[in-house]
This record gives C-alpha cells, structure tokens and sequence, in this order.
C-alpha cells in the first residue's frame, strides 16, 4: 500500500489507454515520483529521440506518500525528454491534481505518442476517456479548467493543462494545475503540446490506504508537528519563498540584468515585505497565503494587481487574484530585467500561470533579449516596436503576453535564451546551463549551487541540490563536492516520495523514511532512500548520456566563469568549476569523462 | 384534553410525539386501519428489493415507543366524523370522543379504469400487504409489467430491478416522470433505464388486461400486447377524503387547511398527503405528498393543536429519486415562472442535468440528474430566498457552481 | 455543555488536512471524496471555506427520516446516522437545507459529520486553527448559526 499499484498508460497515436500493474520491484528500488517515472521513461523510449516527437513520453508520476495526511502530500511530477535542454526533466508540482490521479486509482499516467487532433484526458476512476479538445484549444490555461469542469458539471475536476504557449511548442511551455500551480521547468507543457494534448482532467474517489495506518497516523502526528514548529515553515508561511531576495541582494546573489549585476537596488520595492504592504491607496498585494494539497506550510502567496495599475485599469478579467510572486519569479521579472514594478511583476506572473510558462526561463530569455536590445543588436524592428531595455515594465508585460500568445517577438522569445542567443550570434548572453535558464543565484556568489548548476540532470536548477548552508560557509570552491553529490541524492529521494522538499528545513531522511516505512510495505531506512536516490541520480545521467550529453554540457555560462562578480560577498570571483567537477566526478564514481563507471552501476544496481 | 390523530403513517407520528413533547398532560389517541406497527411507505421498495426486512420499514423503532410516550396506538379504521358532538364514528360502530382532532389518513392508489384492472396477478405496491403480495409473485426472470412511471413507479422500478424481474416499464404520459422532471431530465432517466436493460414505453396506454391461466396479457394502444406473470400498478394516488363526504370539512384535492394547519372547521385539523396546504412557492394551497411535507404537517399541526400558536410559511415540493443508480431531484418551481430566468447544463451522455430557475435574482425551482452531493441546498436556496447578487451571472454560466454560490451568499466572509 | 464545530475560513489555507482526517476516520482510506467536510475555494484561491454539518437545533434530516436512522448523541449533541437502519432513500438530503447530509452511492446509505463520536478529527489535523472544537455557547458560532435561523424561519 502507500502505492495504488497501476498504472495508466495512454497511446494518443492509436487512441487506446489500458491500465497495467505497477512493476513492483521497480517501485521497490526507486520508490516512486521522480525516481520511478526515470525508470518507466528509461524503459519505454530511446533517449536521443527528438523531445518534441511523437516518441518522445510523457509521465505524470506520484509518489507512495501522494495523497496521504503527511504533511505536503499533493507533489507530482512530470518526467519526460524536455525541449528546451534535450536531457531528462523532472519538473514537479504541488497543487491538488497530483493527489487526485492517486485517487483515481494511479500511481502513474504515462502517455506515448501524438494524437491527430488536439484532444484532453478525461478520468474518472477507471473511466477514461481521450476527447476531443477543439472546444479549448487555441485557449489558455485557466480558460481551458474553467470549461472543463462547467462542461463535465464537476466543480471538483482537477485539472492540468497547457495554454497557447504550450500549444505552440514554446520552448519552457509548462503544465499549469489548479489555475497557478505548475511543472514548470524545461518545457514539459511544449511536449503535451507536441503530443496534441492539451489537458489532463482527473477526479479520483478510490483513495488512499498506507500499510500500517495506525502507526502512519502517529508518525505523520509527529513529523507534522516537528515541522510546525520549524522557523523555517513559519518564514515560509509568513513571507513566501520571496524572503529569499533580501538575502540574495544583501549577498551579492541575485541575478540583476541578464547576470551583469549580482545585487539590484529595486529589491525593496518588489520582496516580501513590499508584498505585505498596504499602500496609500489601500491595496495590498499579498490576499493570503496558500497550501497545496495536504501542506502544513502554505508558503502560496495569493496575490492582487492594484486595479489602477497601468496593466489592470482597463482589464477588469484581471483584477481577480491569483498566484502571486515566488521568488523566483520576483527575481527573473524583477532583477534579471531590472524592473522594480510589483504589479507588473504580478500581472506577468498571472499571464505565466494563464497561458502556462515558466517563469525563470521567460525571465531570463526576456533578460537576454534586453542586453542584446541595449547592445543595439535587437532593434526596434525586432521587437514590434517595444523598446526592451532593462527596468521597462510595460515591455516586460507586453512580452509576456505575446510570448503567451506566441504572436511577433513573443515567438523569438519562446525560443528560450540560448536559441535567442544564436539567432542573434551571441551565445555568451544566453545565462543558461544545458539551455536552461538560471533560477535566482548567481554561480560566482553561490560556488556550490554552481557545481550544482553544471551537474544537475535538467540543466540550472536550484530544487536538485542544497548547498546553500556550504554556499554562505565559504565562497570558493572548497569542500563543495561532496555536500553537492549528498544533497542531489537526498533530494531525489525526496522527490520519490510524493511529499515537498520544502519540509528539509525541518526534516531529514530519517523523517521522510519513517513516514514510507509506515506507509508502504517492506523496510525503508534513511539509508535506502539514499540509495534510491543516488541510483535514480545515476539513471538520469545514464539517460542524458544516451540522449548525447557529454562531459563538455556540465558547465556554466562564461559570465560566471570568466567574469569576475561586480560587487557583493564575491567581488572579483569567479566560479571554481574546473576544480569542483573533478572532485564531483569521483565522488559520483563517474570516470574523468562523466560516465558512472561499471562499479558505480553495479553497486547501485541501476 | 384529548387529541385524536387518524393516521398512523409520518404525519400522524410525528403530530402524536409533537404533543407528547409539548409538555401537556392531555391524551393521544393514534388510529390506523393497518394491521401493522406504524410503518413507512417510502421504505417498502427497500423492502421489495430485500435491503431491510418488515421491522425496517417501521417509523419507529423499539416495542415500547409509543406506549413509554403514552401514546395510544389503536388498529381501528374510521367511519366517519361528527363534528358536531366531536366524536370519531369507527368501523366497528365505536366512538371516540376528540377535543382536537387531527386528520392523517393519507392517500390511496389510484388504479386506471380499465377492463380486467381487478384480476389476480394485479397489485399496487402501497400497503406492507402489497409488498408482501409482491415478494411473493416477483421471481428472478418473472415477466413483470410496472404501469407507471412517476415518482412512486420509478422507486418500485428500482426494487424490481433489485429482483431480477423480467421488467417492462408502461408510462401514459410521453416521458417518465412527467410530474417531477421536464422533457431533457425525463428523457435522460429513460435512456439511461433501458441502458440499464429495462425497457420503457412512455406514450404507451394500457387498454385492456386479460388473465388466462395465470397469464396476464396487456393490450395497449401502442405496438404489440404484453404477456406479463405480475402487473404492478403506480399510476397515482388520491387523498383519503371519502370517509368525510358529509362532515362539512372543505375539501379540494385535498383537505384544505390554513397556516396552522386547520380546516374549515374548529379544533380539526389536517396533515400530510390528505391536507391540501400553503405551498411556499405559489402561495396557494396544493398536496404535497411527500415526507418532509408530511413531517412538518405533523409537528406545526400538533402545536396548534396543543395550543402553541405556530405558522407554517408552507411546503416546498420536492422529490428524490434513485433510479437504477441514477439519482435525480426536483425542488420548487422547477418548471420556470413566467418572466423569470433559467440557467441549464445537460451532458446526455453521461446523464448530467441541472437545470435553475431564476426570479430576480433568487433561485425559485430546481431540477438536477446525478447530483447527489450537497443537494439540499438547493432547497437552502430556495426556502431563505437568498439573494444571489453577482453569482446569478455566474450560475446563468455555469450552474454547477451553485454550492460555491450558496456559499458564498450564506456564509461568506469577507476578507 | 455540548461542544461545537467553530470554523473560521479567515484561517483556512485549503491544505485539505481536515479532508483526509475525516475520510480516515470513516473508511480507513485517505479520500477526500468520503468526507463529510469540505473545503470550497474561491477565486482562485484567495477564499477557501471548510463546511460541515453544524448538528442544527432543527435537525432537518432527522425529523424528515422514514425510517428513524438518523438520532440525536446525547453526549455530544451530533445527528448521527445508523447506517443499519438507513434504507438509503434520500429524503434527508433533500430536506436539508445546508446540504450536508449527502447520499454515498457506494454504501447505498447516507453519510453526515458525526463529531467522531466527540473527538472530531478535522479539527485535531487542522493545522491552522479555522477548524476548532469548543463550547457551544462560543459567540463565534452565532454567524454560522444565523443561516440555520434564516432557513427556519423560512421552513416553519
């Protein structure tokens, strides 16, 4: 238990669905979620197939713990060859749909193939249907959940979807669920969309049982609270994952313009607090905060734009609230383009979620295109007359519409940075790793969320290692190895498990294996979970591998490696790599090239 | 005080526990011309479809109910009444004597006038006899015919169905459900039936009944006579008013009563589905027969009559219904008002329907198929007349988002 | 002194921990389908509303009950169903007005809050104290109490 057992598994090319029984030992050796998905995909394509052909696959994966009272139990992910970095991508959501696929009965939905016309899932417990999704597509995402559960008269439906952007293969297109919820990294939404897929809609009323309920009930009793009373959580609650860009900016951190800068003065104007404040005009940003499924922490921010503001004052349709500003997003609208403006940011934030695209990479696409528009290498003829410097608010709204709509620039920018970049002959702008975008810190500030950058499966990413604490210890490249490996191996597991990894500032693995343990049959240590997650690690390298990654692809952008950072706690540095991926490799018993090595496979029976 | 309560179904019940509970010392008096402990006629198809026994259909529970709450309960069937000398004439050419009298005699089936509609073989399903009747003739792979396809048809039908009885479903009227449901749900409730094997024929009239060796043949107006082993009759059932032809009482369908439950005449009352009262939605006065009615008949009818002056703001008609798994409901005005507004959503494949009706900006009727979550406020909505203010906008687009309104226009907070 | 649900949606963060508590303690599984207490959200989010049985003074389903499933705990105080007696015909759940006695096609009964038998667990897994158990007599309650006023005035 802990597991449904089956698994849905979809081919739109012919039209079928057919349930079959989870592979058991599968799910004993890489748990669930993140690290069993790796196994199915692994498993049921060749990895050098093109990330937007019909033989690319698509996996919807929970995880044992998805669906159950643990604390923040609503996480799924989406595993599949991304778009945007030709490697693996493991893109993760909270929400309520992931808990809700559990219900219906399954631990995975795995999809093949391109159906002819657009079309949607529709399940509901052992009824599933593909249907024709003529009436949604062409629609964003909010549009398309609203109509779905009119149309099916269930209020209740959870649905996850694509917009336009995905529609038309923009490069970082993601899943949206529950309005603002999303997988976002890597362009998972471009692939449903390559698949004519436009939606998965899913209500579940078969439940979730755990193999020792009284025991679970006690554990989750105490892990619950442990994690109640963790400064951490509360931060959380209180200030959202925003919290971060104080921090970032006062350490020289932050990504400002395209990376030129690490600190950015508008800080203040666009950070937690601001998000709290009321104005003069009584508005405030910030409506609530909120939780995902099952989550004790609620680090959600609900968010309104000022009805006067510039991008609402006409528009009532978006004067509702909604998602509001993570982090990452108030870095990559804000320091990354050098724009102070919050309701800006939000309502760009609003169009991500409406018309499904993440965030980070429209950010920092956006930022790239900026640079090369102050270089007079963009002109005006580019960019449909939208003057695209650095801190213009109105260009960041505009673009972000267009590129949601995939109309003029917007279908440059869709392209992601990298492929911008190219078009335009300068590579070295494009801040990506693998083709993807940075998150929120810079790799000269940061050294070990650099080597963590460089080695990640999905490219730059900052939810695959935690080296922060390391990070702040000491900015070199010293000692960041190991800490690096641990932390990728830990947190895959805990992207196995179905829960949030927002839960490690209060838990380790002992508390993630206790809950399994009680909720799965069989015996689950802190030290098996270690292992499942170092062998997935290694099965997602043997994926990128295969689909003709090499040692060169673990680096990082020149600007972190070649220019030293302006100002800040790094000033004059920059990343290490050169010393810090050597040490990596053999902490990994990977070879000098990158490979694990026959031992490393073994010992981990990948 | 004495107080007389003819009628030993919910009304008659729950008036004789209402003057218990009203703390008075006076007699109760509670007369039923079945044979049976008071019972409920609303649980015999669950008795037919055999998920309870006889002991399950009772309204009460425990030997000694009635007799703990000092009720006199009385197998006696009434004659007539004389209001003038306040006495109940019984069958049995006894009296008893009332100082309030509360009428709940209920209704009877009402069987068509057709030729060889009184052979053997023909039953209603209304009396606990019947049912008994029914056990006994309905076999697995009996052919049976159910004439009627209303409210009380359907829920027989189900119980039938239960019985795995060769069923045919003949229904007069050009849709099952004419009286609860209008043409989309009533069509959705037929399609999905004979989906589920039972095949119905609505337009369809029996003309006649021949019995031949124990064979039932029904001819009807429509195709090819009906070789059936049981016919079971629900084509309708009228209030009990004949025992009270000289008494005086007005009577229209029903017994008319005012917003205390009182006929025409001093210090009698009615209750249930013999009373013709207060309907909240039109303001007139009509029979409502069904239970919640009867119930609340019976408790304010027992309050004046125990001299606590209490209104009664009227019944809402409404039915529930679960039809071989298909549950529908109907509430109010569910057939529109004239100017008023409607908001629809029907998805015939998978049987969905809810259907509003708008005056203003308040719901006044309802219809849904398939909903079985949170149905009941629907009649929340109905009975407050909440006002919806910006969700009617949004129900007229969606319906299903009638919760969230109600919701909202209950309990809403504002933050 | 009978105690009561107190909720207070200001607190509520939609993290449906009341959900899966209340469909563990009624059917061993975690499955927000089966509970008796449901969270409803609002624009997108920034409104979610925990609703329940409030065990009414009026005690609509009770009374409008053919078959007399549904009786009063006297210990706590909840309208409780015997799903031994229940024979699933649904009139409960038309006659009540809150809607929150609702018809579960997979028993064939009806289901309602049943306080847990005095210990509910929606509000021992709420984590954010919008769910909470106290005294009947608590002023909070007065809000939730006037919609139940309205319908009775309505009704009767």
């Amino acid at each position: 238990m802990g597991w449904q057992r089956k698994i849905l598994r979809v081919d739109l090319t012919a039209g079928t669905s057919t349930v079959e029984p989870l592979n058991m030992e599968w799910a004993n050796a890489y748990l669930g979620e993140r690290g069993l998905a790796t196994k199915y995909l692994m498993e049921s394509m060749d990895p050098s197939v093109d990330a937007l052909s019909p033989e690319n696959v698509l996996i919807f994966a929970t995880g044992p713990l998805t669906g159950t009272m643990a604390s923040t139990s609503g996480r799924y992910a989406v595993v599949t060859k991304g778009p945007l970095t030709g490697a693996i991508a493991c893109s993760n959501s909270g929400g309520k749909f992931g808990a809700e696929l559990k219900f219906a009965g399954y631990d995975l939905l795995i999809v093949h193939g391109r159906s002819e016309k657009p079309v949607y899932l529709h399940i509901v417990d052992d009824e599933v249907e593909i249907v024709d999704a003529a009436p949604v597509w062409g629609t964003s995402c909010w549009n398309t959940e609203e109509w779905l559960k009119s149309h099916h008269q269930d209020p209740l439906l959870k649905v996850a979807s694509i917009g336009i952007a995905g529609e038309n293969l923009v490069r970082y297109a993601c899943v949206v669920n529950d309005l603002h919820r999303a997988a976002g990294r890597s362009g998972v939404g471009a692939v449903m969309g390559s698949k004519q897929l436009k939606a998965v809609a899913v209500r579940g009323t078969k439940g979730v049982t755990v193999d020792d309920p009284k025991r679970f009930m006690a554990v989750v009793a105490e892990t619950k609270a442990k994690l109640w009373d963790d400064p951490g959580r509360r931060g959380l609650e209180k200030y959202g994952t925003n919290a971060m860009i104080d921090n970032m900016h006062g350490w020289g951190g932050l990504p400002t313009r395209n990376s030129l800068q690490v600190q950015f003065e508008g800080t203040e104007k666009i950070n937690a607090k601001a998000m709290r404040a009321t104005g003069e005009d009584g508005h405030r940003n910030l409506v609530t905060n909120k939780a995902c499924f099952g989550c004790t922490i609620a680090c959600g921010r609900i968010a309104k734009i000022n009805p006067t503001h510039f991008t609402v004052v006409h528009r009532k349709e978006y004067q509702h609230a909604s998602g509001g500003l993570e982090y990452e997003t108030a870095f990559a609208f804000g320091a990354e383009c050098g724009i102070d403006d919050i309701d800006a940011l939000t309502f760009a934030n609003f169009i991500m979620n409406e018309q499904g695209m993440d965030p980070i990479s429209f950010g920092g696409t956006l930022a790239a295109a900026m640079e090369l528009y102050e270089e007079g290498v963009i002109t005006d003829a580019d960019t449909d007359g939208v003057a695209l410097n650095f801190g213009n608010a109105e260009a960041l709204t505009i673009m972000a519409e267009k590129t949601g709509r995939y109309e003029g620039f917007g279908r440059v920018l869709g392209m992601g940075s990298k492929r911008l970049a190219e078009k335009y002959g300068r590579p070295e702008v494009s801040i990506t790793i693998k083709g993807q975008e940075i998150p929120g810190y810079d790799a000269r500030a940061l050294q070990g969320m650099g080597l963590g950058y460089a080695t990640s499966s999905r490219g730059a990413c900052h939810m695959k290692h935690d080296v922060f604490e390391e990070d702040m210890d000491d900015v070199s490249g010293n000692g960041k190895a190991k800490p690096c490996k641990d932390s990728q191996d830990r947190i895959a597991a805990v992207d196995s498990t179905g829960l949030c990894w927002f839960t490690t500032s209060a838990w380790g693995l002992e508390e993630f294996a206790v809950q399994v343990d009680a909720a799965c049959a069989g015996t689950w240590n802190a030290d098996r979970l270690t292992e499942i997650g170092e062998r997935t690690f290694n099965l997602e390298r043997r994926f990128n591998l295969a689909a003709g990654f090499t040692r060169a692809d673990d680096t990082l952008p020149q600007r972190f490696l070649k220019t030293p950072a302006p100002s800040g706690t790094a000033e004059g540095k920059v990343n290490e790599l050169d010393r810090m991926l050597p040490a990596y490799y053999r902490e990994r018993g990977w070879t000098e090239e990158g490979v694990p090595t026959n031992e490393t496979l073994s010992r981990l029976r990948v | 005080m004495r107080h007389v309560i003819i009628g030993a179904g919910p009304a008659g019940v729950v008036a004789a526990e209402t003057l218990r509970q009203s703390g008075r010392p006076d007699e109760v008096f509670l007369l039923g011309d079945e044979p049976e402990p008071p019972y409920s006629r609303m649980a015999l198809p669950y008795l037919l479809a055999e998920n309870v026994g006889e002991s399950g259909t009772h309204l009460r529970h425990g030997n000694a109910h009635f007799q703990k709450l000092a009720i006199e309960v009385r197998n006696e069937r009434v004659r007539r009444i004389d209001t003038s000398n306040r006495l109940t004439i019984l069958e049995n050419g006894h009296e008893i004597a009332y100082d309030r009298l509360l009428i709940a005699t209920g209704a009877h089936p009402v069987k068509p006038p057709i030729r060889g509609m009184n052979s053997e073989g023909i039953e209603n399903c209304w009396t606990l006899a019947d049912a008994r009747r029914i056990l006994a003739a309905a076999k697995p792979g009996s052919r049976v015919v159910l004439m009627g396809a209303g409210f009380i048809g359907c829920i027989v039908l189900e119980a039938l169905a239960a019985r795995r009885v060769e069923l045919v479903v003949v229904e007069m009227a050009d849709r099952m459900l004419p009286r609860m449901m209008d043409e989309t749900g009533g069509a959705m409730i037929a399609r999905w039936c004979e989906s589920k094997g039972v095949p119905v024929r609505t337009g369809t009239r029996v003309t006649e009944i021949a019995r031949t060796n124990g064979n039932l043949t029904l001819a009807v107006d429509e195709g090819d006579p009906i070789e059936a082993d049981l016919v079971v009759c629900a084509t309708g059932v009228a209030p009990n008013i004949d025992f009270l032809t000289d008494s005086g009482l007005e009577c229209g369908d029903g017994i008319l009563v005012d917003h205390r439950l009182r006929t025409s005449i001093e210090h009698i009352y009615a209750a249930g589905d013999v009373a013709q009262g207060p309907d909240f939605s039109t303001g007139g006065r009509e029979v409502h027969a069904i239970q919640p009615t009867a119930v609340e008949h019976g408790r304010i009818a027992a309050l004046n009559m125990a001299g606590i002056d209490t209104p009664f703001r009227g019944s809402l008609s409404m039915n529930v219904l679960n039809t071989l798994g298909l549950v529908s409901s109907s509430f109010g005005l569910w057939m529109g008002t004239e100017g008023g507004e409607r908001a629809v959503a029907a998805d015939a494949t998978r049987s969905r329907y809810l259907r509003l009706e708008f005056e203003e900006d308040r719901i006044v009727g309802a219809l849904a198929l398939g909903l079985t979550q949170h149905v009941g406020v629907l009649r929340g909505l109905i009975q407050t007349r909440v006002r919806l203010g910006a969700w009617l906008r949004k129900l007229r687009e969606d319906p299903n988002q009638v919760m969230n309104a109600y919701l909202e226009c209950t309990q809403g907070s504002g933050r | 002194m009978h105690k009561a649900l107190l909720i207070d949606p200001l607190k509520c963060t939609s993290c449906m921990q009341c959900e899966l508590a209340c469909s563990f303690e009624h059917t061993g599984a975690f499955n927000p389908a089966r509970s008796r207490i449901k969270i409803f959200e609002f624009e997108h989010g920034a409104r979610s509303i925990p609703y329940t049985c409030t065990q009414c003074e009026e005690a609509w389903c009770l009374h409008a009950c053919p078959v007399e499933a549904i009786t009063i705990n006297l210990a706590t105080g909840a309208k409780e169903v015997d799903p031994n007696v229940c024979v699933g015909c649904k009139v409960c759940t038309i006659a009540c007005p809150f809607g929150t006695i609702n018809y579960s096609a997979d028993t064939g009964k009806v289901v309602k809050c049943d306080l847990c038998g005095g210990n509910p667990q929606c509000a021992e897994a709420c984590p954010t104290g919008a769910i909470t158990y106290v005294d009947a007599s608590w002023t909070g309650l007065d809000r939730m109490r006037a919609s139940a006023v309205a319908a009775h005035a309505s009704g009767a």
